[in-house]
């Protein structure tokens, strides 16, 4: 427990014994791991939270000899740092991860893409996963992994993108469907989950899933690595049990003069003060990444939301109309509201762009673009006008 | 089969059926705009969204196959008001001078402006916020970045039909473009100037170049005899921008408006297409002479033909150590400048200096080749403008002409002769089929073993055709040929041509000739021809070329008496060397980037 009453939780990083997991879970069918996953409720953390259970379980039903598990490291969300952590610290709980995942669905290979700005990880990566190949063949398991690094793009955090990236193509999202349990990358069936998902499903398997279970709620079930920054006294990484509302969060991590959190990073939402008490941080409130963003009140909301506008006019990967263009719309428009040459009334036509981006846009991009712009401009409206 | 409901109505598809496509079943009608008959689904301009009973979002029916039970609504207020907002952001980085655009009235944006987007506008206007160029570099078109609205539709042409990605996607988000390589002008690329991305752009991003002006100032200057040149291709086509259907024939009211438009003298390329055969069918035979019976070692076979200056510029940059194998002979086109300007000249009593010589052609990439250093055999620029079928369609609008109330007339003499052989040029295999009717009545003085001399194998729009004649019964002079079976193979469009290439560099494929066009369905399919294009259009305009050919008195180009006579009195043999110096030509190694 933290002082403010916020259970702590140590799974992710906590030290377990491989070699015992993978054992365990070569003893395991493909249904039973399945099983486990699914019934511990574990949604994925990298943010959308597809249940991980289900993704594995279609992938595991398709016919096709070569499959892939790729782990999504191209930690990009503004304001989220967990998975570097736990690169950094636990990677062979993400190659085990891979490793029972790939015994779930019936796969041999796993690609982990790493964002280019963690390059600088990867020596020290590369030779954990030594260690950790000579282990799998001690254990007589036919699984290998490789690394495909990212330049920099946003974008190609998106799953489909991630996979024509990994092809060597432009990092575009594709159209869906097929989803990638059916053709995901080089068009083969393919469970693309985040660094922390993998681990929380080897802590799941270590554990089982009825002791995981018993942490969190009905609908956001387990614990989540947080990555706290802003306007706080303690940013860092922080392992919590899901369930807290964001008041309960500021308590802990506030530096007392809290006026809004940005929850779930720059395609997440922002909660103002007013609503602190009734929202949750979790799938039945706000869901997140990890990224949690603390704004006190020497903070321009409008900078702030002129900031992550600029970023998405900068990082949409300019296939689709609705996100390309109307980034770019709802950027020029805030600032020719705040210099007063539209009306102000202009913000009620933005946020209805916002509304078909949300509506029209090929990937999850564009349509989260509407997340942050709505919760900021219906909250704090006059920050954006005057 | 599948069951979905499109508005209430029920409807049955067979799987992998789009929505897209389930709708036009039931006659319902959803606006496209980055959708294309001919290219893959790319869903990224979303004007096709439409709800789906149940989803989380609006989906796009173009890249959505059918699922059984799906209930679609394709006018719902979501979809109005999502589809609205889409225009009006395409609008919204859409240089919109509308007035003065080449593409007015014929443009994809602005009949959906028309539909969804009248009245106020609601966003800013973000042209100017970003450079842009305007490319002018290349004598084939015109690239406009600033009517740009990246449906990419240019950039699936390219490399999906032609396999070359001249032009791609660069850099993301608000800078997102279409450029070329290191963004160098597109004339410094390996783009081939087919202008298959200009048929298909849906606003005035991408149009040829025009020359129109030119050619107008010619006509009005008393000093210049005008010739006018006009390609197979065009009579199959040119009625579609004047009101006809695709595939309807206007071959004699195509004259008579040339005529009227103020041309001295209407004059076909299907006499140099004739000149072609005998040209390029001489040499072949040549070859086959030099490697049977001398045993040459260095003459190359397959023989390559080259009517098409896409599929040269194509050959000079991606399979350069095969250009021994193109044949040497210039296209018809310039076949026809070079003597338009010397023999033309001669027979009229006209001083050459002053002759303009006009070519209308289905083709950006003849723009071109025109303008190539090699092609002034005649010691002048050999054809000095070339008009696509639209900028002629443009022409014949601007002198006021009643096309369909033209009365049908000949073309002029000399030079406007032609056979069916010739005719048949304009649509894939037709080259082949040409040559394989002189060629083989050449060696055995017999006619080509096929009904009414309809060479159905080579015929048809299959990427690449195969077909194999066996020689019997030749004359004294090719007795080496006897019993030879002559291997042919035809490809049209670049990527087809790109199978075929990578299987004769490899050694994989034992081919004696090989007939190429760049484009899709051959000339017909050509970059200038009127807009839109498709398989079915495509179809409907080889149709109207081959029964051209069955109308034609003559039908193998060796008996073009025009052809005849031009041996005769001027040219010698066909490869003499007078022939080699104005009908002949050479090629340059080009980079692959």
């Amino acid at each position: 427990m933290t002082k403010q009453g916020l259970n702590k939780v140590d799974l992710i990083f906590e030290q377990v014994d491989a070699r015992e997991v993978l054992k365990k879970a070569n003893e395991m069918t493909s249904e039973e791991i399945i099983r486990q996953i699914l019934e511990s409720g574990l949604k994925g953390r990298g943010g959308a939270g597809f249940p991980t259970g289900l993704k594995w379980k279609y992938t595991a039903a398709e016919k096709d000899p070569e499959k892939y598990i790729v782990c999504n490291a191209d930690e990009g969300e503004p304001g989220t740092f967990k998975d570097r952590e736990i690169l950094d610290r636990v990677s062979y709980k993400v190659y085990a991860g891979m490793t029972i995942a790939g015994m779930a669905i019936g796969a041999r290979q796993g690609i982990v893409y790493l964002r280019g700005e963690y390059k600088f990880l990867l020596p020290k990566l590369l030779k954990e996963l030594d260690v950790f190949h000579k282990l799998l063949k001690e254990l007589g398991l036919d699984f290998n992994i490789s690394y495909r690094l990212g330049s920099g793009a946003y974008i190609c955090g998106e799953e489909s993108a991630l996979f024509e990236s990994i092809q060597g193509e432009r990092g575009e999202p594709r159209n869906k469907p097929p989803y990638p349990t059916s053709s995901g990358v080089f068009f083969k069936p393919t469970s693309i989950n985040n660094v922390e998902t993998l681990v929380t499903a080897v802590m799941i398997i270590h554990h089982g899933a009825e002791v995981y279970n018993q942490l969190g709620t009905k609908d956001s079930r387990g614990s989540k690595v947080f990555s706290v920054s802003g306007d706080t006294p303690t940013p860092g990484i922080f392992e919590l049990e899901l369930g807290m509302t964001v008041q309960q969060f500021v308590n802990e991590f506030g530096d007392g003069d809290t006026k809004a959190v940005q929850v779930g990073g720059a395609s997440g939402f922002c909660v103002p003060r007013k609503k602190f008490t009734e929202t949750i941080i979790g799938f039945e409130g706000v869901p997140t990444g990890g990224s949690m963003k603390l704004f006190n009140s020497s903070r321009s909301m409008y900078n702030v939301l002129h900031n992550y506008l600029d970023f998405f006019t900068e990082e949409s990967c300019g296939q689709c109309t609705p996100c390309r263009v109307g980034c770019q719309q709802l950027l020029k428009g805030i600032e020719k509201v705040k210099k007063g040459e539209v009306k102000s009334t202009y913000l009620n036509e933005l946020v209805k762009l916002a509304d078909t981006m949300k509506m029209a846009s090929k990937c999850g991009l564009g349509q989260s673009v509407g997340n942050a712009f709505r919760s900021i401009v219906e909250n704090f409206r006059e920050e954006i006008i005057y | 089969m599948i069951n979905l409901t499109i508005n209430g109505q029920k409807v049955s598809v067979e799987p992998g059926t789009t929505v897209l496509e389930a709708a036009k079943k039931l006659n319902v009608n959803i606006p496209t705009l980055c959708n294309h008959p001919d290219l893959c689904v790319a869903g990224n301009c979303r004007v096709c969204v439409v709800e789906q009973e149940g989803a989380r979002t609006l989906i796009a029916s173009c890249a959505t196959p059918a699922s059984e039970g799906m209930k679609i609504q394709t006018n719902s207020l979501k979809v109005r008001n999502a589809r609205k907002h889409i225009v009006e952001l395409l609008l919204s980085e859409h240089r919109s001078d509308c007035t003065k655009c080449y593409k007015n009235q014929k443009c994809e944006l602005q009949a959906l402006a028309n539909e969804f987007a009248f009245g106020d506008t609601i966003f800013l206007d973000l042209v100017e916020d970003h450079p842009y160029t305007i490319d002018r570099s290349s004598p084939s078109f015109i690239k406009d970045d600033s009517k740009c609205i990246r449906c990419q539709r240019c950039v699936r042409t390219c490399s999906e039909l032609q396999f070359i990605s001249a032009i791609a996607v660069a850099n993301k988000g608000a800078h997102q473009k279409i450029s070329s390589f290191h963004d160098r002008p597109m004339s410094h690329v390996v783009c081939t100037n087919c202008g298959q991305c200009v048929n298909r752009c849906p606003t005035g991003a991408l149009v040829e170049k025009t020359y129109i002006d030119y050619v107008w100032d010619a006509i009005y200057d008393p000093d210049k005899h005008v010739v006018v040149q006009t390609a197979p291709a065009v009579r199959v086509a040119l009625g579609e921008d004047l009101g006809y259907d695709p595939g309807e024939r206007v071959t004699g009211k195509l004259v008579t408006a040339l005529r009227q438009l103020g041309f001295d003298s209407v004059l076909d390329t299907d006499f140099t297409a004739d000149l072609t055969i005998m040209e390029e069918g001489t040499e072949l035979l040549t070859r086959l002479k030099k490697i049977l019976v001398d045993g040459d070692k260095k003459t190359a076979l397959p023989m390559f033909t080259s009517c098409s200056p896409g599929w040269i510029k194509f050959i000079e940059h991606k399979y350069p150590e095969l250009l021994p194998n193109l044949s040497t002979c210039k296209s018809p086109q310039q076949m026809f400048g070079a003597l338009a300007k010397t023999f033309y000249a001669q027979k009229r009593k006209l001083d050459p200096a002053k002759i303009v010589s006009v070519s209308i052609m289905p083709c950006t990439a003849k723009k071109y080749e025109a303008d190539r250093p090699e092609m002034r055999a005649s010691g002048f620029k050999d054809v000095d403008y070339v008009l696509t079928t639209r900028e002629l369609a443009v022409m014949i609008k601007q002198a006021g002409i009643d096309f369909r109330a033209l009365e049908p007339s000949h073309y002029d003499s000399v030079m406007g002769e032609s056979t069916g052989a010739a005719v048949i040029f304009g649509a894939t295999g037709g080259v082949m089929e040409a040559a394989l009717r002189t060629a083989y009545e050449i060696v055995t003085g017999r006619e080509v073993p096929f009904n009414n001399l309809n060479i159905t194998p080579v015929r048809g729009l299959e990427g690449v055709k195969e077909a194999t004649l066996k020689i019997e019964g030749c004359t004294a002079d090719w007795k080496f040929l006897e019993g030879a079976e002559l291997k042919v193979a035809v490809a049209h469009g670049l990527s087809n041509a790109n199978k075929l290439m990578s299987l004769i560099r490899k050694g994989k494929a034992s081919y004696h000739f090989v007939e190429i066009m760049a484009c899709p369905g051959g000339c017909i399919g050509g970059g200038g021809q009127p807009i839109p294009t498709s398989q079915e259009i495509r179809k409907k305009r080889v149709k109207a070329i081959y029964s051209e050919d069955e109308q034609m008195l003559l039908r193998k180009s060796h008996e073009n008496p025009e052809v005849i006579g031009v041996y005769k009195e001027f040219l010698g043999k066909p490869n003499s060397h007078k022939a080699h110096e104005l009908l002949h030509t050479h090629y340059t190694e080009r980079e692959s980037y």
